[in-house]
Parts: structure tokens; sequence; C-alpha cells
């Protein structure tokens, strides 16, 4: 269990030390939601005052936008110089390349949101009542369960030759659980003081983070099989 | 060899047509009119038989997915696709059946209620599954690849279910149930009666798409196998 984690570590310090290097990445994917955010600000008019509504819809798909870009990047680079073959003849557990990927993910995936979502709010004038700690815990517990999934897949969709459109039809409909209670909660933490009305949507997501990372662990192995 | 499976197709073929005939007649003439949506109710027998099989495709998509990452063999990888298939229609039909229903009932053609929306899902993940199917590469790696993707499909399907259900209200009737406020009134006998009839029919429908499906593919495979071989020998 402690090598496993070591192991996690070490393949997320690695990928996280490449992208501190090149920043390509994690450029790519602020600059894209910068690009979204600009794009709902013509679709939508910001001086509105009705906008305000869509506002915690617009933080999950400019996160899953943005992160599908990530994914679709994770497991693709490791097929250059076939990277990929020599994480699975390495002598460690299949599951720790999983948290490995999940870990440096989850770093790029929260950087972009630290920087995109207070310019959404910068951008479209809203002024939340909610206590800010509600909000992130909510926006971490969902982001998570979108990592775990979206790793998972991005693994499956690289075997094949068109991953990058494959990983959204794949994704997409196993995440729309998530996206539901993810939306749901972070209206009701935005607009109200407390967070009663929004705790049987964190169960639901924390049910869903649970349930999905015991299952993705475990069918990993599956996925690095083989040739 | 192939003598008892054809014998059993011919059976269940001889028991399809005239099943499919006489459930029309229950739905169309034998059955009674329903007060309040008149004609148009008659839908809910074709709409409630393929729901239940397009549910039902699901789970054996599901249970072959387990089974063949336990040991891959190739009738369960062809198995689970042709399941996977027939959902897709079953589907598809449930949806527009419902759209259908829903436009003479409810006056309007989609609403997000949970029933509706779980099995549009339903139908995207059952695609998204056919396309993992159509990736290039070994079967064996696709057979294991898609009875992942399975499973975790499977595993979604209860949860979008809970998800929308406290998403939204309840517009659905429930017919059998005996809700609170929603005790929809309950069934009559011959409407009972034709119900389950055309349920059964639908299973066998199903049972035997299934059958055909699954013979075609192995069909394909043999001349696939066939094909390569003469390639072999001319190229040799």
């Amino acid at each position: 269990m402690k090598t496993l984690l070591a192991d996690a570590l070490t393949i997320a310090g690695k990928d996280l030390r490449n992208e501190w290097k090149s920043k390509q990445t994690i450029g790519m994917m602020i600059i894209f939601s910068s690009l979204v955010i600009l794009i709902f600000s013509f679709a939508f008019d910001p001086t509105n005052n009705t906008v305000k509504a869509i506002i915690p819809g617009l933080i999950w798909v400019i996160t899953i936008f943005a992160g599908l870009l990530g994914l679709n990047r994770s497991f693709i680079a490791e097929n250059e110089n076939d990277s990929l073959t020599g994480l699975k003849v390495a002598p460690i557990d299949p599951s720790s390349i999983f948290l490995g990927k999940v870990l440096t993910n989850l770093v790029l995936v929260t950087t972009v949101q630290i920087i995109s979502i207070p310019m959404l709010f910068l951008l479209f004038d809203y002024r939340f009542h909610g206590q800010i700690i509600w909000f992130l815990l909510i926006v971490l517990i969902a982001t998570i369960g979108f990592i775990v999934i979206g790793t998972f897949l991005a693994a499956l969709a690289a075997n094949a030759k068109n991953s990058e459109m494959l990983l959204p039809v794949l994704l997409l409909p196993l995440l729309s659980p998530l996206m539901i209670a993810a939306v749901q909660a972070t209206r009701i933490v935005l607009e109200q003081e407390g967070i009663a009305d929004a705790i049987s949507w964190l169960q639901l997501m924390v049910g869903y983070d649970l349930l999905f990372f015991a299952a993705c662990f475990f069918l990993f192995e599956f996925l690095m099989e083989g040739s | 060899m192939k003598q008892p499976s054809m014998l059993m197709d011919r059976v269940m073929y001889a028991l399809l047509v005239p099943a499919m005939f006489i459930s029309l007649y229950l739905i169309f003439i034998w059955s009674p009119i329903e007060k309040q949506m008149g004609a148009s109710q008659k839908i809910f027998y074709f709409h409630v038989g393929t729901a239940w099989v397009a549910f039902l495709a699901f789970f054996v998509v599901g249970y072959y997915c387990v089974l063949t990452l336990k040991k891959p063999t190739e009738s369960r990888f062809i198995n689970a696709g042709i399941s996977a298939e027939i959902g897709v229609i079953f589907t598809t039909i449930t949806l527009i059946s419902g759209m259908i229903w829903g436009k003479s009932a409810w006056n309007t053609w989609w609403t997000w209620e949970p029933r509706l929306v779980t099995v549009l899902i339903l139908l995207f993940i059952y695609i998204a599954y056919l396309f993992i199917r159509k990736m290039d590469g070994a079967w064996e790696r696709i057979a294991k690849l898609s009875a992942v993707f399975g499973i975790i499909g499977c595993i979604n399907v209860p949860i979008v279910f809970m998800a929308i259900r406290w998403w939204n209200t309840k517009l659905h009737p429930v017919v059998f149930g005996e809700g609170k406020n929603q005790s929809g009134g309950g069934v009559e006998p011959e409407m009972l009666l034709t119900l389950l009839f055309s349920l059964g029919t639908i299973t066998l429908l199903y049972v035997f798409l299934m059958r055909k499906g699954i013979e075609i593919e192995k069909m394909r495979l043999t001349v696939k196998k066939a094909k390569s071989k003469v390639i072999e020998k001319l190229a040799s």
C-alpha cells in the first residue's frame, strides 16, 4: 500500500515536472478556458441579470471542456517514444499508474479552475452570497469525480487512433449524474447561506466518487494488460 | 452439429409470428380504449415492452462483460456486442414511442423526467460502447477494453436514474405502484393481460434477434478466417 502511493507520487512528480518545463498542456488549458468564457460572454449578455442564473452551469462547462484537453494528453503523451510500454513493464502495480495520472490531472485541472473561476466571476460581475468554504468543497469533490472517471476513460481511449474524438463520447454520458449534482449543489451554495439544502447532492457526489474510484482502481489493470 | 440450434430457431419463429399477430389483435381490437387518453394509450403496450427489453439487453451486455473480463472467449464477446446492437434499436424505439405518447398525453414532446433521461443516457452509453468495439486491434484487447467500459456503464445507469429523480418532479404515472399521491389508477384486467402478452412477445423477439445476430456474426467470423487463410495460401 505504501509502495503503491510512493510509486503514484513518483509518476505524478515526473508528469508535473515535465509539465512545469514545457507548460504546454496547462497553458493551452488556461487559454482555452479563457476563450470559452469570452465566447460565453458573447452568447449570453453579461449585463443581463437573468444570466446570473447560469453561472453555476458555466463553471462546470469550462471545467469539463478544459479538462478534456488535459485528459486527452495524459496518456497520448506517453505514447511518444513508447513510454507507456515502459510504465507497463515497470515493477509497479498498474493501479499506481492510475493514481499517479489522477493526481497529475487533478493538479492541472485545479490550477485551471483557480484561474478561470475568479475570471468568470469578474467578467460576469457575479457576487455570491454563500460561504466560500462550502463552494470550494463542492468544486473539489465534483472535480475529483470528473478526474477519476476521465483519467480512466482517457487510458481506455488512448488505444484508439481517434482517441481525441472518442474520449468525450465515452466520458460525457458517464459524467451526467455527477454534473447534475455538481451544478445543483453549486447553485445552492452560491445563492444561499448554508449548505443544508445541498447536503443530499453532496452525498450523491461523494458516493459517485467513491464508487467510481473503487471500480476504476480495480479495473485499471485490465486496461494496462497486453500489448 | 448445427441441427438443434436450427430447430430451435424454427420453433421460435413459428411461435413469434402468431404471437405478434395475436398481440396486435389484443392491443388494437380486444383491449378497451382508455378513458382519458383515448386511442393514443395503445402505444403504451409497445412502449413498456421495448423499454423493458432495452434495460434487459443492457443487463445482458453487463453480464457478458463481466464474463469476458473473467475469461475472454469469442462467443462471450460476440454475445455482448449483439445485445448492445439490439439494445440501441430498442432504446431508440422506446424514445420515439415515448415522445409520441408524451405529445398526446402531456402535450409536450419531451420532459426532463427521470425515466426519459435515463433511457436517453442509456442510448448514449450503448453507442459509446459500440464505438469502442469498432476500434482497430486484436479482438482480445478490444474485448477487454469494451468489457471494462460496459461494466462502468452498468454501474452508471442506476446513479443516473437516482440523480435525475432528485433533480426533477414526477410526471410519469405510476400505474402499478401505490404511491401516496400518484396512485395513477391501476389497470383493467384486459389491459393488464394485453400488456403482459405484448411484453412476452417483445421479449421473445429480443431472444430471437439475439440468436440470429449471434449466428450472423459467427458466420462473418468464419468467412473472415477462411478469407485470411486463402490469402495466406495465395501469398505463399
